[in-house]
């Protein structure tokens, strides 16, 4: 489910200087996370401890050990070591979010922009089409569609765009019907430049910064989506690296060899809790207004 | 009143016949073999043949839409391949026992909610607002199947407080049996005097009804906060100052009430969220609901259940939005009239 936009107050300048927190440190802390899963995604396996455990060869000598020296966040049941998983599986996480919310801003802002500016019927048929898509729960659409294309990570992926799209339209058809009163895109007009190129070159460009805030927040809601499907067996497949997997597959032993899922949905936790934090506080710095 | 009642009703079928379409077109026209789907994975071609032409798969389309349009408003939404039993029954069945579940973390998450938005609006940028500004991250944060393992492990393994799983102790279904009435065990079990089943399932309700509340809780305090905020900069609220009134008059009569319009908007969404969310808390905590059947027929390609599932989910989110403009027209007389 996408979190929706929750704008905050301007803050009264006297109560701005005896605020509580400086500036942001949460969000200061959740970007250095969201840089390091970057960079660990494009490292992958070569970040690893044990890279082949990582990317899943077994060693079932050393199955189940508990956290400690040599595998710091301990094994799993095919002798893993836990936090190589864990790293290879970071590509995963990161990848398939990217991927989810860059397609549904591609399909999205397009259909949103054109919505917004255009107005009359292509709006109606647009807007229609995009109530139509919200009136499914996101999560239960993607199951279904996962469902009917059979599981795994790239079906995953392209079911929650198709889930996700239409958030993205409402969100840019709401700044481009404001964005077309003014003045520079009525200048832009009167000199004969084509629709398309005030879509493509004025709208979406001036309503980017609403869709960063959304995207940086859907980023973590899709990692936790795309955990989720894993969990229940819809998503990436053993034996690859994926955190949700990891979690389902050690659900199992929870009670005795608690470090297997734990970590991992710890990890899920980590991550999207970081892309949260970012989120929020790039929202308060871009909507300082009320909006609506 | 009866006029925007008319109107959204109307817009609300229009929904639901466009949903009905689109869980059509997945079910019949995304997989590459529609029959071989329904059948499920040990399809023989006879067979299949047998059921293309049973299921009226080899008639056009709009055929086929029509008549699968038919049979769901005659309340035949198929033959569950797992359980051999009419879909609906199977949902019907199971809906008690997830619906419990989702009043139960609502009654959790709304009034929790609210009050840390209240709480978080009445001393903002202090300390109380950056505790419940991180309160909330983390519930939105928090992965439902994972925080209901570390639940488990804590309440169960460590402290021996709450039971690991379940609706109900097995046991207790023959010693003080509940009799049925609403199939809300927690209503039944009260209205048949029956204290001892009473308290067991409220112990096995405790952890999923909690796992499942952290992210409405999380998103009903942030909203709460920003619309608790943006009420009291209003004018009204400075001239009720300047006239004297108390604080607490103040926040929960004047500008709680005016607040309440954008919460009610973000506790209609998590609704939304509980109804898939559940799906997660129950396979985790073995909850006889819904969940656990929907998870069953989707990794078993149990194609009538998941369609049944998936138009059932989209009908009850589609009543979830109505019900929450409705609240809303009740509760702000602009929204009604324009």
């Amino acid at each position: 489910m996408t979190t929706p936009i929750v704008l905050t107050d301007p803050v009264p300048v006297a109560i701005r200087r005896r605020a509580f927190l400086p500036a942001d440190p949460l969000g200061a802390a959740g970007t250095l996370v969201i840089v390091g899963l970057i960079l660990l995604a494009i490292l992958g396996p070569v970040a690893a401890p044990y890279p082949l455990q990582g990317t899943g060869t077994a060693n079932v000598h050393e199955a189940m050990l508990p956290p400690g020296p040599g595998h710091l966040l301990g094994t799993d049941q095919l002798g893993r070591d836990v936090l190589s998983r864990i790293i290879v599986g970071t590509r995963n996480a990161i990848g398939v979010s990217f991927a989810v919310v860059g397609l549904a801003i591609a399909i999205g802002v397009p259909l949103g922009a054109i919505a917004g500016y255009r107005r009359g019927r292509i709006d109606a048929v647009i807007m229609r089409a995009t109530d139509l898509a919200l009136a499914f729960p996101s999560l239960l659409l993607a199951m279904a569609i996962v469902a009917a294309l059979g599981p795994g990570l790239e079906h995953a992926a392209i079911a929650l765009a198709i889930s996700w799209w239409p958030w993205y339209t409402r969100l840019s058809r709401a700044t481009a019907a404001s964005l077309r009163e003014r003045p520079f895109v009525e200048a832009a007009r009167a000199i004969g430049v084509s629709d398309l190129r005030i879509i493509f070159g004025h709208i979406i460009p001036n309503s980017l910064s609403p869709i960063i805030v959304q995207a940086t927040i859907d980023i973590g809601t899709v990692i936790l989506a795309a955990g989720s499907l894993a969990f229940i067996g819809l998503g990436a497949r053993a034996p690859e690296a994926d955190w949700g997997l990891m979690v389902s597959e050690g659900r199992t032993v929870i009670l005795d060899q608690w470090w297997i899922p734990t970590f991992p949905g710890l990890a899920i936790f980590i991550a999207v809790l970081a892309f949260n934090l970012v989120g929020d506080g790039l929202r308060d710095r871009f909507d300082p207004r009320h909006q609506r | 009143m009866v006029r925007f009642l008319a109107r959204r009703l109307a817009g609300s079928a229009l929904v639901l016949l466009g949903l009905s379409a689109i869980t059509f077109l997945l079910a019949r026209v995304i997989p590459s073999n529609p029959a071989a789907m329904y059948i499920g994975p040990k399809a023989r071609p006879d067979d299949i043949a047998r059921v293309t032409h049973q299921l009226g798969l080899d008639r056009p389309l709009p055929v086929q839409y029509i008549t699968y349009v038919r049979d769901v408003l005659g309340g035949d939404w198929g033959t569950s391949i797992g359980t051999k039993r009419p879909v609906l029954d199977e949902i019907l069945g199971r809906l008690p026992a997830t619906l419990e579940l989702i009043i139960a973390a609502m009654l959790i998450a709304i009034p929790v909610g609210i009050a840390l938005g209240v709480l978080s609006a009445r001393w903002q940028g202090r300390a109380p607002d950056a505790i419940v500004r991180i309160v909330s991250i983390v519930g939105v944060s928090l992965p439902a199947f994972w925080l209901a393992l570390l639940l488990q492990i804590l309440f169960f393994r460590q402290l021996h407080l709450l039971p690991l799983t379940g609706r109900i102790d097995p046991n207790l279904r023959f010693s003080t049996p509940i009799s049925p009435v609403t199939g809300f065990f927690l209503v039944d079990s009260l209205l048949g005097g029956n204290l001892t089943a009473f308290v067991d399932v409220l112990r096995h309700i405790v952890l999923p009804a909690v796992t499942l509340a952290a992210y409405p809780t999380g998103l009903i305090a942030r909203m709460t906060r920003s619309a608790m905020l943006e009420a009291l900069a209003q004018d009204y609220i400075r001239t009720a100052r300047a006239f004297g009134l108390r604080d607490r008059l103040i926040t929960y009569r004047l500008a709680l009430r005016n607040a309440l319009p954008p919460v009610l908007t973000v506790i209609g969404l998590t609704l939304a969220y509980a109804l898939t969310g559940t799906f997660f808390v129950e396979i985790v905590f073995n909850w006889p609901g819904l969940g656990t059947f929907t998870v069953h027929a989707l990794l078993n390609v149990d194609y009538p259940a998941v369609m049944g599932i998936t138009l059932f989910g989209a009908v009850g989110y589609v009543l979830i939005n109505l019900l929450v403009d409705l609240g809303q027209a009740w509760l702000d007389p602009r929204i009604r009239l324009a």
